[in-house]
C-alpha cells in the first residue's frame, strides 16, 4: 500500500483497528434553540487523546450528514477528558417548533457513539 | 463562620418527581432546598394561564408541596429557594402564605423576588433604542412584536441574597437563573464579594450540577446504567460547599442512584456552549478549570474552578405566537410492517397534497426504525414485528393543521392493512409559542424584593 493511498477514517489497517466510540466514550446531549450540544467523555483517561485526534469537528459534521444542517464546533476539556460539540441547525427548528421525536436532541449523544474510529491495534478495548 | 453549606436540589424542572423534595427534606440534614421549575417554554405557558386567571401563572405544584413540607421545613430550619413564581411570584407567595396560616405556623417569612418581567416595558425599551434583537438570527423584535406573549429577564443571585440576608425562610422568584438559586445561599452564608469571581464561578458550577435534579446522581447516566442501584428511589443531589468554593456532590444515605465522576461529568457538559466562557448574570465560568475527584462512595469532590467578571448585559427570554402543529401516529404490524407504514405515509401525503393544504414542514418518522438516530441507524432488520408511523405537520395558520388532524383516522379503514394504535383519537392541534432570546443592558433592570410574614 502506497503512503498516499487514501484511507477512510475509522478503517482498519495492519497497525490499527476500527472501534465504535461507544466502547471508548460516554456522552450526554441537550439543546439550546435549534443547536444541540454533545458532551463526549472518554471512558478511560488514555482514550482521550484518541478522541481528540479522531473525533474532529469535520468528522462529526460528516457523521451527522442529513441530520445536522449547520456548522459543527468543537471545544476541548482536557480536565474532564471530554470534548464538547455544538451542532447548529440540528433540531428541526428547535424548542417548540420542532416536529421531531427528539426535539431536544437528547439522544444525539448515542447517535455520535455509533461513529467508528481507528485506534492502535494493541489498544485493549473491552 | 459556617463550615459547610448544604444546598439540596429538589426539582430539576416543572414536572420533575414529586417525591424528590420530600426525600431531600426528610432523608438527612440539609440547609437549603433549591427547586428549579423554569425552562424556556415554561414562562409562556404560565403567561397564558395568567391571562385566563390573574391569580395563576406560577408552578401550581409548588403550593401543595409547601403545604406538605412547611412543618418539617420550620422544625428543621431549612430555607427554600425556588423560581416557582413564574410570571406571578406574588400570587404564588400568597398561596404559600395561606398554607402556612393553615398549619398555624408563625415566623414564616416569605420573600417575593420580582423585576424580571419586562412585558409591559417592551414598547418603552424599543422606543429608547434597546432593540432586543434575536441573539441567534439578528432579527429585530419588530418582526414579532404584536405576537409577543411574555418577556422576562434572567436575574442572577443578587435579589435572592438580599431576601436571605433579610431573614426569608422561603424565597419565591420569577425568572432567576437556575444556577443563581444555588449560588445565592452560598453568597449569603459565606459573605462572598460579588467580584470574587472564582468563588462566584464555583457556586455557579455547583448550581449547574444541581439544576437538573437526579441527572447528576445516576439518572440518565450512560455508564454502567444497568447496574445503578434502586432507580425507583434515586437520591437527588446535595452540594456541600466550603468557604473556599470547593464542594462535594452527594446524596442522602439509603437512597438509590450513584454519584460518580462519570455522572457528574455528563451533567457538567449538559447544555454546554463554549466551556471557557459560560455566562451568567453573576459572572462567567471557565469549565476547563474544574477538577473532579471521587472522594469516596457517592461523593464527588469539585474544586479549582476559575471564573471571570460578569458582563454588562442580561439575557431576555421572549416568547411569541408562531403558528400551529400536530403529530399523528399509527402502528403497523407484521408482516411487512415497515413497508405498510411507508405506504400509509405516501397515501397520507398525497391526500394532503390533493386537498391543497400548505405546511411549513411535514415530518415523517418510523418509530422502531429511524425516529431517534435517523439515517445513522441504517436499514431495519428484515420484517420487524411492528413499527409506529409518526407524522407531524407545522403551519402558520391553524386551518391546514386542523384538517390534517382529521386525515389520520380514516387510514385505519381505507389505507394499508394490519394497523392499530389509534385509541387516543384525533391528534391534538397545538399552538406553537416560540422562543426569542435577546440581550439588554443590566442597568435597565432593578429587581425588587418584598415580604409576606405568616
Amino acid at each position: 500500500m502506497g503512503t498516499k493511498a487514501k484511507r477512510r477514517p475509522g478503517k482498519a489497517t495492519a497497525r490499527s483497528k476500527s472501534v465504535p466510540l461507544v466502547k471508548l466514550a460516554h456522552a450526554r446531549s441537550g439543546d439550546k434553540g435549534d443547536t444541540a450540544n454533545i458532551g463526549l467523555i472518554a471512558l478511560e483517561p488514555e482514550y482521550y487523546p484518541l478522541l481528540v485526534r479522531a473525533v474532529t469537528a469535520a468528522r462529526v459534521a460528516r457523521h451527522f450528514k442529513g441530520i445536522v444542517f449547520g456548522r459543527v464546533e468543537r471545544f476541548e476539556l482536557p480536565n474532564l477528558n471530554a470534548l464538547n460539540f455544538l451542532l447548529h441547525e440540528a433540531l428541526g427548528g428547535g424548542g417548540t417548533l420542532s416536529l421531531k421525536t427528539d426535539a431536544q436532541g437528547k439522544v444525539l449523544s448515542t447517535a455520535l457513539l455509533r461513529m467508528e474510529i481507528s485506534v492502535p491495534r494493541e489498544l485493549d478495548v473491552e | 463562620m459556617t463550615a459547610v453549606v448544604r444546598v439540596a436540589s429538589g426539582q430539576g424542572f416543572w414536572g420533575d418527581w414529586l417525591e424528590a423534595p420530600i426525600q431531600q427534606v426528610r432523608g438527612g440534614p440539609i440547609d437549603y432546598l433549591m427547586m428549579d421549575y423554569l425552562a424556556e417554554v415554561t414562562m409562556s405557558i404560565m403567561q397564558k394561564q395568567r391571562a385566563r386567571d390573574p391569580a395563576l401563572g406560577y408552578a401550581k405544584d409548588f403550593v401543595p408541596l409547601m403545604g406538605r413540607l412547611l412543618p418539617d421545613l420550620v422544625s428543621r430550619k431549612i430555607r427554600v429557594i425556588s423560581n416557582a413564581g413564574g410570571v406571578n411570584p406574588a400570587g404564588c407567595a400568597e398561596m404559600v402564605w395561606e398554607a402556612a396560616q393553615h398549619h398555624g405556623l408563625h415566623d414564616v417569612r416569605i420573600a417575593v423576588v420580582t423585576g424580571d418581567d419586562i412585558l409591559d416595558r417592551l414598547d418603552d425599551l424599543l422606543a429608547r433604542g434597546i432593540e432586543l434583537r434575536n441573539m441567534d438570527t439578528g432579527e429585530s423584535l419588530d418582526v414579532v412584536r404584536d405576537r409577543v406573549q411574555s418577556a422576562n429577564v434572567y436575574l442572577g443571585a443578587g435579589p435572592v441574597v438580599e431576601a436571605l440576608d433579610a431573614g426569608a425562610n422561603i424565597v419565591v422568584t420569577g425568572r432567576v437563573t437556575d444556577t443563581g438559586l444555588t449560588l445565592a445561599p452560598l453568597i449569603h452564608e459565606f459573605g462572598w464579594a460579588p467580584d470574587d469571581w472564582d468563588r462566584i464561578a464555583a457556586g455557579t458550577v455547583a448550581g449547574h450540577i444541581n439544576e437538573c435534579g437526579a441527572q447528576c446522581t445516576g439518572g440518565n447516566c450512560l455508564v454502567a446504567w444497568d447496574t445503578i442501584p434502586d432507580l425507583a428511589n434515586p437520591g437527588y443531589p446535595i452540594v456541600e460547599v466550603s468557604d473556599d468554593g470547593s464542594f462535594v456532590v452527594t446524596k442522602h444515605p439509603g437512597t438509590g442512584g450513584r454519584v460518580t465522576v462519570a455522572g457528574v461529568t455528563e451533567q457538567l457538559l449538559y447544555e454546554m456552549g463554549d466551556p471557557t466562557n459560560y455566562i451568567t448574570p453573576d459572572g462567567t465560568v471557565d469549565f476547563t478549570t474544574i477538577q473532579l475527584e471521587q472522594a469516596s462512595k457517592d461523593r464527588v469532590k469539585v474544586q479549582s474552578v476559575r471564573g471571570g467578571p460578569a458582563t454588562d448585559s442580561l439575557k431576555v427570554s421572549i416568547s411569541y405566537l408562531y403558528g400551529y402543529k400536530a403529530v399523528g401516529t399509527l402502528v403497523y404490524a407484521w408482516p411487512d410492517a415497515y413497508q405498510k407504514a411507508r405506504k400509509a405515509d405516501e397515501v397520507l401525503r398525497e391526500r394532503l397534497r390533493r386537498l391543497g393544504l400548505e405546511f411549513e414542514e411535514i415530518l415523517t418518522e418510523f418509530v422502531g426504525v429511524n425516529a431517534t438516530h435517523g439515517p445513522l441507524a441504517g436499514p431495519p432488520p428484515a420484517d420487524i414485528p411492528e413499527v409506529q408511523l409518526r407524522i407531524g405537520v407545522r403551519a402558520r395558520k391553524s386551518g391546514p393543521v386542523q384538517r390534517f388532524s382529521r386525515e389520520i383516522a380514516p387510514l385505519v379503514l381505507n389505507g394499508p392493512p394490519s394497523v392499530t394504535g389509534f385509541a387516543g383519537g384525533r391528534p391534538k392541534v397545538e399552538e406553537i409559542v416560540a422562543y426569542w432570546p435577546a440581550l439588554m443592558p443590566k442597568s435597565e433592570i432593578h429587581p425588587k424584593v418584598e415580604y409576606l410574614v405568616a
